[in-house]
């Protein structure tokens, strides 16, 4: 089991509902091949730094897992598959990166 | 023995020398790493506001000879603004940054 985390934006035309259902999707693809969310963060509507698909935002995401490595690729396959998903991005978490996930929690749980 | 204008004279018009050596003024803070000195373990790319320290107004990575960053937190820093860069959390091209 590794630790890794994913930042996906999707489109800004979806409607609220479509973005849950999309989240859920991919929550759901995790937990049914054995990962476990470690956390889930929503940062909303952000302006995007140049244009992507010809659109100016888009919402992020934030998944951070545990889950054995074969799991992975197909996680990915199904992120460019979807065409709801303008970008994503999976990186592994070294041992640095965990304890720097975890104290970005605990900080923003004291903000919120 | 030649005295000093006669050695200045043998050389080539225009060509200056010093008998002491100028006290030209540098700068003589020493850089450092800042992420060694800190202690910072890992460098995230999502935190773009801090990322855009690490580059010029044109959103290029500055080089070590300007920062002090050591080389082995350089990497670090090049591969999180590039990470940075594809989320479109940062330009890859801009102007005026800052």
């Amino acid at each position: 089991m590794n630790n890794y985390e994913t930042v996906f934006i999707l489109n800004p035309v979806l409607s609220d509902v479509q973005i849950e259902e999309t989240v859920k999707k991919f929550e759901d693809f995790l937990i049914k091949n054995d990962a476990k969310m470690v956390s889930k963060e929503n940062w909303g509507l952000k302006k995007l730094a140049y244009p992507i698909q010809k659109k100016k935002s888009g919402f992020y995401h934030l998944f951070e897992f545990t889950a054995p490595g074969e799991v992975v690729n197909p996680y990915e396959q199904e992120f460019r598959r979807d065409e709801r998903i303008m970008r994503f991005l999976t990186v592994k978490l070294d041992k640095h990166a965990i304890l720097w996930a975890e104290k970005r929690r605990t900080r923003l749980k004291t903000k919120a | 023995m030649a005295s000093i204008e006669q050695q200045a004279k043998g050389k080539k018009d225009g060509e200056i020398r010093y008998l002491t050596p100028l006290n030209i003024e540098t700068n003589n803070k020493k850089k450092y790493c800042r992420f060694k000195k800190s202690g910072i373990k890992y460098i995230d790319y999502k935190d773009a506001d801090f990322l855009m320290k690490l580059v010029n107004e044109q959103g290029k990575l500055l080089p070590r000879r300007l920062t002090g960053t050591s080389l082995k937190y350089q990497r670090k820093v090049a591969q999180a603004v590039k990470r940075a860069r594809h989320l479109a959390l940062m330009p890859y091209v801009g102007d005026l940054l800052k």
